[in-house]
C-alpha cells in the first residue's frame, strides 16, 4: 500500500501530497504521470507528477478537487494509504537542446509546469515562465517557479496579483517585441493550451502542449484516452502525454472530457453530502 | 461386460437462465450440469481407440479418460485427469471454442451431435472446486526465482508449473487485479470472477507471488528483473492495444473500444448501482466485429439497459468468428445481427443553433455500406466487397469497436535484443517460447496476436517446461 507521508493545501481547493512509492519515484522523470485508486471499488485517476525524490522513495501530486474521487482523496490523512499507485506513465518531456524555452502554466496545470520548468533549468535553459489563475487565492508554487525561471511573470483574471489578464497577453508582448523561443512549453485548461497554441502559430515557434484526458489503465489498453493529433489518432497514455500543440484538435478533446460530465457531477455531489453527514 | 454407450443424437441440454431474465442480470447465463446428467452425457463418449478429439486440444487433455472416470461416478477422478494438463479447466470449460476443437472432431459429431466435452469438464472442474477443501501444498523450493510478466491465462499457468516445480515465481501485473483478459475482459455472466479468483489464490497457496499495479518496461524493465535475481522471465502480457477502423468520427462520445467497454463494465463494475466509474447505458448501440469480444460487448450493453443493440458484421453468419454458443445466447437475448455491413462513417450532433447543447459531440448514427461475399482470400474466407450506392444510416447512441488488437510496443522498446516480427508480435521458437534474448520466454496473445485462453495456457505450459530445462541445465 501507499502511505500517505505528507499532506498540505496550496489553496483551498489544490492540495499537494508526498506518497511513498520508492519503484515508482526510482523511474519518474518530469512529464510523466500515476493512476491511483483511493480505494478498492475506486476509480482510476491520472495524476501529473509534481515531483520525486528518489532517495526518500517519495512521489509528490498536487491535485485539485474537481470530482468525487478528488473529493475523497483530499479527505485522506497522513498515514492513510492508497489502494493502488501505479507508473511512472507516458513519456518523460523532451528538454534536450533547448536553450531558451518559454513554460505557460494555468491553474492546477502549473502543478504539471513547474517539474518541467526546473527540468529545463536543470539542462541549462534560460526558462521564461508565465503562470497564470483566476484570482489572488489560486495562485500555486510561485516560489518554486520564481527559482526555476530567469523571469517570471504571474497573471489573474481579475487583476487581484500580478498582472491582470490571461497568460497569452504577456507572451504575445514578449514574442511581437522580438524575444527569442525555441520553444514553448504550454499545460493548463484545454482552452488555454488552444490559445497559446494560437499564439505561438503567429510567430511562429514550436509550441508543445500536455494533454490529460480521460484514462483507465493508462498502458494502451483500452483506447479512452485517444485523440487526434495531426487527424491521426494517438493514444495519450503512451504516444504522450505531450504533443505537438500545431497538431492536437483540441475542439475534440474538449468535448471528449465532458462525456461523464453528468455522471460526475452527480457522483461528486454525492460523495460531498457523504462527508458533510460525518461531519453532523 | 461393459454398459452399452448411449446412442442419443444430441448433446443433453445446458440448463441455462431465461433469456427474458438473464438480459437484465448479471448473473452466468449457464447453469451446468448435475451429476445424473454428466453421467448420461459421459455415457455419449464411445471410447474412440485412437482418440480423435485429443488431437483437437491444444493441450491434449486426455478427455476420454476423464469422460470414462465421470461414467464411474469418480469425478475427483476425472478432474484429477483433466489437472494433468490443463491448469484452469473451470474456466477453458466455460469459454474455449470447443466446437472448432475436441469436439469438432468427435465421431459422435458424424451423425448428430458430438460429446459435450466442454459441458464436462466444467462440470468436473465445479465439482471438484465445491467439494475441495483442502489447501494446496505449497512444493519444496529449488531456490530459483522466475519472473512473469502479466497475469492472463499464459502467465497464470506457467507460473503455476514452475511453482509446483519448486521455483520461486513472482506474477508482475500492470492493472491492479491478476487475471487478464479473464477479469477484465470477459464478462461475469460468461466466466464469474470468483472461479477466476479462485485459481489465483490456489496460485498463491502454492506460493507464487503476485505483484499488480507494476508495468513491466516503465515500472521495472526486463534487465532489472534479472539484475535483481530472477534468472529467467516469461512474458505474457496479452494481445495489445485497440484497434479501430480509421473512419470519421471515431473520436466522438459514445465511440468505444470493446476493451474500454467491457474494462468499465468488469474491472471497474460500472453495472452496479454505486459504481465509481460511468460507462454509457441505454440507448442503441452498434458493435462492429464478430468474435467473441463483440458478443461480450453486446450483452453487456444489453444488461446495462440498451434498448436495442445490433452486431454489425461485414460478412455472414457462417464467418462469425464467435464461438457457437455464445452467438446463439445474443440471437436468444435479442441481439440485432446486421450481417453483410460494413460502417464508414460515426456521425454525431452538432446543433448549429446552440453551441452548448449537452447533446454536441455525441453519437447520433453510425453510416453503414452493404457488403456482399466475393471470391475467397488466401485463407479460404470469402472477401466482402461493397455494394456500390448502398449506404444507409442507423441510429445509434454509442458504437463499440471490436475489430482486434495491435501489440503494445512498451515491452519490445524496453528490452534490448528481444525480436519482433512486422506485426510487433514477439518472436519465439514453437515448442520451447524462447525468444531471441537469453533467458526471455514469452507466449500467449503477445505472440499470435489475439487467440484463446487454452492456446495462452498451453504456451504457458510449455514455456514452463522449457524454463525448468533451461534453468536446470545452467
Ligand atoms: C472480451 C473477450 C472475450 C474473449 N472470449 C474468449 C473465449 O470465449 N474463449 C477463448 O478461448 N478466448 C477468448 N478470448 C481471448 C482470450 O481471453 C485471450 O486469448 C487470452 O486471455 C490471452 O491470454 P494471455 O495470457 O496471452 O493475455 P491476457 O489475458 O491479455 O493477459 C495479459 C496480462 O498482462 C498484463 N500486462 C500487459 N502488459 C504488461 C506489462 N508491460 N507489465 C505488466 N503486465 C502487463 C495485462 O494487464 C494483462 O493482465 C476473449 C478475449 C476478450 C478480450
Ligand atoms: S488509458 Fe487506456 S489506452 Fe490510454
Amino acid at each position: 500500500m501507499f502511505e500517505i507521508l505528507e499532506k498540505r493545501f496550496l489553496n483551498d481547493t489544490v492540495c499537494e501530497m508526498q506518497i511513498n512509492a520508492p519503484l515508482v519515484a526510482k523511474k519518474a522523470e518530469p512529464g510523466q504521470f500515476i493512476i491511483l485508486r483511493t480505494d478498492e471499488d475506486g476509480e482510476r485517476i491520472p495524476l501529473t507528477i509534481a515531483g520525486f525524490d528518489r532517495k526518500k522513495g517519495t512521489v509528490k501530486i498536487i491535485f485539485q478537487v474537481v470530482g468525487s474521487t478528488t473529493e475523497i482523496l483530499k479527505h485522506k490523512n497522513v498515514g492513510d494509504c492508497l489502494q493502488d499507485f501505479v507508473g511512472p506513465l507516458g513519456n518523460a518531456t523532451e528538454t534536450e537542446g533547448v536553450k531558451n524555452v518559454c513554460v505557460v502554466g494555468g491553474g492546477v496545470g502549473c502543478a504539471i509546469a513547474m517539474p518541467v520548468a526546473e527540468k529545463f533549468a536543470k539542462d541549462k535553459a534560460n526558462v521564461t515562465s508565465v503562470i497564470g489563475f483566476r484570482n489572488k487565492d489560486l495562485v500555486i508554487l510561485e516560489d518554486e517557479f520564481k527559482k526555476a525561471s530567469k523571469e517570471l511573470v504571474v497573471m489573474t483574471d481579475d487583476g487581484s496579483y500580478g498582472r491582470q489578464g490571461n497568460v497569452c497577453v504577456p507572451l504575445e508582448e514578449m514574442l511581437a517585441s522580438g524575444k527569442k523561443f525555441d520553444k514553448i512549453f504550454a499545460i493548463g485548461p484545454l482552452i488555454m493550451m488552444k490559445f497559446v497554441v494560437e499564439t505561438a502559430k503567429k510567430y511562429n515557434v514550436p509550441c508543445m502542449v500536455s494533454m490529460n484526458p480521460i484514462m483507465i489503465d493508462g498502458t494502451g489498453m483500452c483506447g479512452g484516452c485517444r485523440l487526434s493529433v495531426d487527424g491521426q489518432m494517438k493514444f495519450a497514455c503512451v504516444d504522450g502525454p505531450d504533443f505537438d500543440g500545431y497538431k492536437v484538435d483540441f475542439d475534440e478533446m474538449m468535448s471528449r472530457n465532458r462525456m461523464y460530465a453528468d455522471f460526475e457531477r452527480h457522483k461528486y455531489e454525492e460523495t460531498c453530502n457523504l462527508y458533510k453527514k460525518e461531519v453532523k | 461386460m461393459a454398459e452399452l454407450p448411449n446412442m442419443k443424437m444430441n448433446k443433453n441440454e445446458m440448463p441455462t437462465q431465461d433469456p427474458k431474465v438473464r438480459a437484465h442480470n448479471f448473473e452466468e447465463v449457464a447453469l451446468g450440469y448435475d451429476e445424473a446428467v454428466a453421467i448420461d452425457e459421459a455415457k455419449r463418449c464411445l471410447n474412440c481407440v485412437n482418440m480423435p478429439c485429443v488431437s483437437g486440444c491444444p493441450v491434449k487433455v486426455r478427455i476420454p479418460e476423464f469422460i470414462a472416470k465421470i461414467k464411474e461416478g469418480d469425478f475427483e477422478g476425472a478432474y484429477q485427469v483433466i489437472s494433468e494438463t490443463s491448469s484452469l479447466p473451470a474456466v477453458c470449460g466455460r469459454v474455449c471454442p470447443q466446437e472448432t476443437q475436441c469436439e469438432s472432431k468427435c465421431v459422435r459429431g458424424i451423425k448428430g451431435e458430438p460429446v459435450g466435452i466442454g459441458r464436462l469438464e466444467r462440470f468436473v472442474a465445479d465439482f471438484h472446486n465445491a467439494h475441495d477443501g483442502k489447501k494446496e501444498k505449497v512444493p519444496k523450493s529449488n531456490g530459483h526465482k522466475v519472473a512473469v510478466v502479466g497475469s492472463g491465462p499464459s502467465g497464470l499457468t506457467c507460473a503455476g508449473d514452475l511453482a509446483r516445480k519448486g521455483y520461486k515465481v513472482t506474477v508482475f501485473e500492470a492493472l491492479h487485479k491478476a487475471g487478464g483478459v479473464l477479469v477484465y475482459g470477459i464478462p461475469e455472466f460468461r466466466l464469474p470472477k470468483s472461479i477466476v479468483q479462485k485459481e489465483i489464490d490456489k496460485l498463491e497457496s502454492m506460493g507464487v507471488k503476485i505483484e499488480t499495479n507494476i508495468v513491466i518496461g516503465k515500472t521495472l524493465t526486463i534487465d532489472e528483473l534479472f539484475e535483481s535475481g530472477f534468472e529467467a522471465v516469461f512474458v505474457g502480457s496479452g494481445a495489445g492495444l485497440p484497434r479501430f477502423m480509421g473512419i470519421k468520427g471515431e473520436g466522438l462520445n459514445g465511440v468505444y473500444s470493446a476493451n474500454e467497454f467491457l474494462t468499465r463494465a468488469n474491472l471497474m463494475k460500472s453495472y452496479k448501482t454505486d459504481a465509481t466509474t460511468p460507462v454509457m447505458k441505454g440507448g442503441k448501440v452498434a458493435v462492429v466485429g464478430g468474435g467473441n469480444v463483440a458478443m461480450d460487448a453486446a450483452r453487456t450493453a444489453l444488461r446495462l439497459g440498451a434498448e436495442k443493440v445490433y452486431i454489425v458484421y461485414r460478412r455472414s453468419m457462417e464467418e462469425l468468428p464467435a464461438r457457437k454458443e455464445e452467438v446463439e445466447h445474443a440471437i436468444e437475448e435479442g441481439v440485432e445481427f446486421k450481417l453483410l455491413n460494413n460502417p464508414v462513417e460515426v456521425l454525431g450532433y452538432n446543433n448549429p443553433n446552440d453551441k452548448r447543447d449537452p447533446k454536441n459531440g455525441f453519437v447520433r448514427a453510425i453510416r453503414c455500406i452493404k457488403m456482399e461475399l466475393g471470391e475467397p482470400d488466401e485463407q479460404g474466407r470469402r472477401r466482402p466487397v461493397e455494394v456500390q450506392g448502398s449506404e444507409f444510416e442507423l441510429e445509434v447512441d454509442s458504437v463499440i469497436m471490436s475489430i482486434g488488437t495491435s501489440p503494445n510496443p512498451l515491452i519490445k522498446a524496453t528490452t534490448r535484443g528481444l525480436d519482433t516480427n512486422k506485426w510487433g508480435g514477439i518472436i519465439v521458437e514453437e515448442n520451447t517460447g524462447k525468444t531471441s534474448k537469453e533467458g526471455v520466454y514469452a507466449g500467449g496473445d503477445a505472440v499470435t496476436g489475439a487467440a484463446t485462453v487454452i492456446s495462452a495456457m498451453g504456451a504457458g505450459k510449455v514455456a514452463a517446461d522449457a524454463i525448468d530445462k533451461y534453468l536446470t541445465s545452467k
